[in-house]
């Protein structure tokens, strides 16, 4: 090959990088490790996480048990060793995949056009804000305090320099849904759009008719966060609200520290030129047969560039396609099914404690505990990862923690926690 | 002789929700072992909805036919070279895809005690070192999730550096050969862009330079080697001019697989920096992600990088959220956790002197391809090339011939398409990018497909107009699917 | 091929004055340039607009183009045919697919535009 080039050293092929920004030393990194050993080495400190513990513990990432044929769908070849689908005529596999997964995220949202997915929730939250600024002209964001704490920072870093303030909206002490009368005192003709999260980060449901017509009724949008998916469910989809942002981790992937996951953004119809990402739609070939192809591509970075809706380039295909597999094996009943199990587990658990809101919950709830860390060090020594002590996100909740329930979590567990609460019956 | 010629497979199959029969289903739940409560009674009847209107009702084996038939219509690294320019389309070892998955890794919850996190926290830390001596620089943040989500964090950090010292400046410079990322990224943190146009030489003209950089600048993004695969000759000097103005550089670290321990940006006056774990560093592309944007940066920075930093104290790590200076989070948690694992796997098999040779041979097979085309396709830049060659459609577009059309044919001759029409600055640009992953044998092959294309193009270019012939599909009609976009599935009506 | 009565701009725009109001559009050179039109964006009806300003954009598959004021003054009606029917702009760019209405603000400036043989020379027709 050398000789073919034209030079008698590979070096010879660097040369012309200037002497001053060439690297004249070998990089301080150990040489090659074998297979074995890189194996062994993640073993090592896999093995001092959490296995064989219990965990109550939810707030944004939820275990949920992954059936066996996702996984084995995304390790093939042809779906983790491609790129992205610009090639149309040899990537109809991922094209129609996404082109399922945008229908199965119309369907459990009530909305009518969702995009190829998002990097996580967090990050889909400025994502909506920064379309309904766009739709709407205004610039003001309403965030409720009840949205995820890490995800309201996310929407600060996000917005601070775009010329975006984001006010945040209280919560009601009794019920923990959102408090109406701070929403009517706060919004006003420049807001571009209210952000709830439902079930909000207490784990609570919010009613959405009369906050959908107060934000409507100022000509604002309503923009509906959830981060644990399997809610859609049970729970009317929320096609009240004008943007739908949420996380799909609970939809088969794992907790994995906190990431890779995958966000979705859904929106009306008639905002699909604002909707950031790529997007999958329906054409024919020449020979009239259905195929697909990313589509309206001209909203995008590498087209529109400092104009385009957004700089996000990357999507979370793979993980949408854990998420399009796994809901096809649950279904239309598989997952009402197992939203129910999440239900149920989740209020045989709350039934024990004193639970801090009286609005209605799904799988996680704030139970007032009086010292959330001198319990969860006891319950550690049980081999039980307690739950989520809300004094770091919400002061005047330093006595509560956010405990969460789902189908993993078995009976015997839920009363070993409770008999080192004092909370048995 | 044309070796290598293929079908691609071309089975029928119907979307999910033609296919689902009512009852059918593809899960098994335990029993519950707590009584059940009454969605209606809990939540209220009016929160309950009835059913999920059109969702899929299929059997487990229907899933795994759908999505095994699905994947064929796939091209995919793993089937063969995929030559696309810019997007490092390595092989992805098995061994980063196993060990993702070691159970203690895999079910760890971000929320988890930190001393049982002391394994993850372990992980990241040898990463950021293992990616702060590959780039020259003094800290890495793991938390953003891609490039340009990236290079976000790195322009954020710049700015707050610069409002640190009274002034954040109101623009930020991109060479016209920039992915549309930059400008994108500048734009959302609040700078205004301003485009540098690049020498004949495709590289940034310094002259240009030195007559936008002001008192009102903040940074230049640069990607070195840039998108037509020239290392920036000037680069030092180019950091010297910005940083004699109070300025910054950023560089864009999507080609960084032209450099590993070759060259180092902190090296060469480079400010800030993303990198592509899931080109550089093998991660597997998946159909779109998910990937991640390693950002590393020099130690003026550090203090300004994403909440929380990973801090280690008498042995032991924990997160650091007590940081006054910070722009704040990027995302939520740590990072894609995942992809990290996966990367770090990737550095500990190859090691310092095996990610240097991963280098040169992937500068190595862009060189031969260059030499093995450049008698075929127009050569726009005469620089010598590191890992990627841009060539131009200049001398088949005489024929009607675009570079999209040679693309096309390319996929008979069962390859993928290289980048087609990037950078902008070429007119009708075939960006090649092969990496170190082909041998000489599989990049013959392609030489042969690309001359062999050249001659068709000059004996009968009707026939490369309609490629490609094997596929399943033949050419998609994209401007039909953009003048009435169909996004989702509707029961016929 | 491009009609008489139009004048053009450098950035392929046409305009035609009749009385106070002129009729803007692309060019036939900057349609064959774009291809295939997928969308076009127009403005709201009221807005004023001042001489060289971006009032909208036009794109195909892969690439949008800015269109630009070719003259200042009010937008009285667009073309409601396009929202439909984008195609039209590459089929009828100088007739059924005109883009805006504008009420002059300053007719004197249509004289800075390049009449037709001055616009054919500029794209080397």
């Amino acid at each position: 090959m050398l000789s073919a080039i034209g030079v008698t050293h590979i070096d010879e092929l660097i040369a012309h990088i200037p002497a001053d920004a060439r690297l004249n030393r070998p990089l301080n990194i150990a040489t090659g490790k074998s297979e074995f050993d890189i194996v062994d080495y993640f073993r090592e400190r896999g093995d001092r996480g959490a296995n064989g513990f219990a965990s109550f513990l939810g707030a944004g990432v939820y275990r949920h048990f992954r059936p066996v044929v996702a996984d084995v769908i995304v390790q093939r070849s042809e779906f983790l060793t491609s790129y992205t689908p610009y090639q149309a005529e040899i990537a109809q596999g991922t094209l129609t995949q996404i082109f399922e997964f945008q229908t199965m995220v119309c369907q459990l949202t009530g909305m009518e056009v969702a995009n190829a997915s998002m990097y996580d929730g967090s990050t889909a939250v400025p994502e909506a804000a920064m379309m309904a600024v766009r739709i709407t002209g205004r610039n003001k964001t309403l965030v409720a305090r009840t949205v995820h704490p890490e995800y309201r920072e996310v929407l600060d870093t996000y917005t601070k320099h775009q010329g975006m303030p984001v006010a945040e909206l209280g919560y009601d002490a009794e019920t923990g849904r959102l408090d109406m009368a701070d929403l009517a005192a706060k919004i006003d003709s420049d807001t571009a759009c209210v952000i709830i999260q439902s079930p909000n980060f207490f784990g609570t449901v919010e009613e959405l008719d009369a906050l959908a017509e107060l934000v409507h009724s100022k000509g604002a949008l309503l923009v509906y966060v959830f981060t644990e998916a399997i809610s859609l469910g049970l729970l009317q989809p929320p096609s009240q609200a004008d943007i739908v942002v949420g996380e799909l981790q609970s939809f088969c992937i794992s907790p994995v520290y906190g990431g890779p996951f995958a966000g979705i953004i859904a929106t009306k119809e008639k905002f699909i030129r604002q909707i950031p990402g790529r997007l999958v739609g329906e054409t024919k070939d020449t020979q009239g047969r259905r195929a697909f192809c990313l589509t309206l591509s001209t909203r995008e970075q590498h087209i529109r560039r400092e104009k385009a809706t957004s700089n996000i380039c990357t999507n979370q295909a793979l993980i949408a396609l854990m998420g399009t597999v796994y809901l096809s094996l649950f279904g239309k009943e598989g997952l009402r099914e197992l939203a129910v199990q999440n239900l149920s587990k989740a209020h045989y658990l709350g039934g024990h404690f004193e639970t801090r809101f009286s609005g209605a919950y799904f799988n996680e709830f704030v139970a007032r505990v009086g010292d959330p860390e001198a319990l969860n060090a006891k319950l550690l020594e049980e081999k039980i990862i307690g739950g989520l002590p809300l004094g770091r996100y919400y002061p005047e909740l330093a006595d509560s923690m956010l405990l969460c329930a789902t189908e993993m979590t078995k009976r015997p567990e839920m009363d070993k926690l409770l008999a080192v609460a004092g909370r048995s019956k | 002789m044309v070796k290598k010629v293929r079908s691609h497979i071309s089975q029928n199959e119907q979307l999910l929700f033609e296919m689902s029969s009512p009852g059918k289903k593809g899960y098994q739940l335990p029993d519950l072992d707590v009584p059940v409560v009454d969605p209606a009674a809990a939540l209220g009847g009016q929160a309950v909805r009835s059913e999920i209107e059109g969702f899929p009702e299929v059997s487990e084996v229907e899933v795994i036919r759908h999505f095994t038939r699905l994947s064929t219509w796939n091209y995919a690294i793993d089937l063969g070279m995929y030559p696309l320019g810019s997007c490092t389309m390595k092989y992805n070892p098995r061994v980063n895809e196993q060990v993702a998955r070691t159970e203690g890794l895999a079910w760890a919850h971000p929320y988890q005690p930190e001393s049982l996190a002391q394994g993850m926290m372990e992980v990241i830390a040898a990463l950021e070192c293992a990616l702060a001596e590959i780039t020259g620089m003094d800290a890495v943040t793991l938390q953003p999730a891609a490039g340009a989500h990236g290079e976000m964090t790195g322009i954020l950090l710049i700015r707050a550096a610069l409002e640190k010292q009274g002034n954040p400046r109101k623009k930020v410079l991109c060479p016209d050969s920039a992915h549309g990322t930059n400008p994108a990224t500048a734009q959302m943190v609040g700078y205004d862009v301003v485009n540098i146009k690049s020498n004949d030489l495709g590289m940034v003209d310094v002259a240009e330079l030195v007559k936008a950089v002001d008192g009102d600048t903040a940074a230049l993004m640069v990607t070195n080697p840039n998108t037509v695969g020239v290392f920036e000759e000037h680069i030092v000097q180019v950091a010297e001019v910005l940083h004699s103005k109070g300025a910054m550089i950023y560089m864009d670290g999507a080609n960084m697989n032209a450099l590993v321990g070759v060259a180092r940006p902190g090296d060469f006056g480079v400010d800030v920096m993303h990198l592509n774990l899931h080109k550089t560093f093998s991660t597997p592309h998946g159909g779109g992600g998910p990937g991640a944007g390693a950002v590393a940066m020099k130690a003026h920075l550090e203090p300004f990088a994403p909440t929380p930093r990973l801090k280690l104290d008498k042995g032991v790590y924990s997160w650091d959220y007590n940081r006054p200076d910070t722009i704040g989070r990027v995302r939520a948690f740590y990072g894609n956790f995942g992809v990290l694992v996966r990367a770090l796997a990737y550095i500990m098999a190859h090691g310092g002197p095996g990610l240097r040779n991963a280098t040169m041979d992937a500068i190595l097979n862009a060189n031969y391809i260059r030499k093995g085309l450049e008698a075929f396709f127009d050569l726009p830049y005469q620089s010598p090339c590191m890992h990627e060659v841009v060539f131009s459609d200049d001398r088949q577009t005489k024929k009607g011939v675009k570079t999209g059309d040679i693309a096309k044919r390319l996929i008979d001759y069962g390859f993928h398409p290289y980048t087609v029409s990037f950078p902008l600055i070429v007119h009708g640009a075939l960006m090649i990018e092969p990496t170190e992953t082909e041998s000489k044998a599989e990049i013959d092959l392609f030489i042969d497909a690309m001359q062999s294309i050249a001659r068709e193009i000059d004996e009968d270019p009707q026939m490369v107009l309609k490629a490609p012939y094997t596929t399943r599909t033949s050419r998609v009609d994209e401007t039909t699917a953009a003048r009435k976009p169909i996004v989702r599935w509707k029961p016929a009506s | 091929m491009y009609p008489e009565t139009f004048r053009y701009t450098k950035e392929h725009e046409w305009v035609l004055v009749e009385g106070d109001t002129g009729t803007v559009g692309i060019t036939d050179h900057a349609q064959k340039e774009l291809g295939d039109i997928v969308y076009v964006d127009l403005p709201k009806l009221g807005i004023t607009l001042a001489k060289g300003a971006t009032f909208g954009s036009v794109e195909s598959v892969k690439a949008v183009s800015d269109i630009y004021a070719p003259i200042s003054g009010e937008v009285l009606e667009t073309n409601s045919l396009l929202a439909g029917a984008p195609e039209k702009l590459n089929e009828d760019p100088h007739g059924a697919a005109w883009l805006v209405k504008i009420k002059l603000s300053d007719p004197s400036e249509i004289e800075q535009l390049m009449t037709v043989s001055e616009y054919q020379s500029y794209i080397g027709a």
